[in-house]
């Protein structure tokens, strides 16, 4: 009895502070103004908020009796996948040149993301009629 | 008991709000967004709160079977935005 009750207000828990986070990471994405800026927010929602919601899942199947951890699958792939899709993001910006761009490497003659044919090497801002 | 049962109802309330919140503010910035990546970026953050709307909604209901639409809803969030940047980067998915 008490540790369901105990279960129940880590819950309530888990679910006030993932969307808490997803709050902060949306409102991140809309106020920031720099594209790298902007690709950082977000993140906070893929990781501690999801999480925490997937969290206060598992822990209510454990309140309601009939444990089971499936949630801990969906959790170890979107941590998996997130970096991911940051990094090809991160890619576009750079490749599109919408961001500041890194300063030229000491040794080789341009980084390694950049080393491609010229025709590949630039992409055109698609722009709706 | 019924403390506990009332807290949690105002929370799965709270969360609910703050997803279908974060949903708009996440289309606002599609529409608005000056790059086509921070429009991917967008779309990757609607996908991973729909995952998050479908997990409390399962809460809610008291039911398990959300379990394999969240899933489904991650990989195919996933693969999405992999394609988009990708088709942005090489003009193609696959060459």
């Amino acid at each position: 009895m008490i540790t369901e009750i105990i279960g129940t207000y880590l819950v309530a828990l888990c679910l006030l502070i993932g969307s808490g986070f997803v709050l902060v990471g949306v409102v991140g994405l809309l106020k920031f103004n720099d594209p790298m800026t902007r690709l950082h927010a977000p993140t906070k929602v893929g990781t501690i908020g999801i999480g925490a919601l997937l969290l206060a899942s598992i822990i209510h199947t454990f309140v309601r009796g009939e444990p089971s951890a499936h949630e801990l699958l969906i959790m170890a792939f979107l941590f998996v996948t997130a970096p991911i899709s940051a990094h090809f993001i991160a890619k576009v910006h750079i490749h599109s040149r919408s961001c500041v761009a890194p300063p030229p490497p000491a040794h080789d003659d341009t980084w390694a993301t950049l080393n491609v044919p010229d025709a590949d090497r630039e992409i055109k801002e698609f722009k709706p009629e | 008991m019924t403390a506990a049962t009332e807290l949690m109802n105002i929370a799965l309330v709270v969360a609910f709000a703050a997803l279908a919140l974060g949903q708009i503010l996440a289309m606002v910035r599609l529409v608005l967004g000056p790059t086509s990546g921070d429009r991917i970026l967008a779309l990757d953050t609607m996908v991973i709160n729909a995952i998050g709307l479908v997990v409390v909604l399962g809460l809610h209901q008291k039911v398990q079977i959300y379990f394999e639409v969240s899933l489904l809803i991650a990989m195919l969030g996933f693969m999405s935005t992999v394609a988009l940047a990708r088709f942005l980067l090489r003009g193609d998915i696959i060459e």
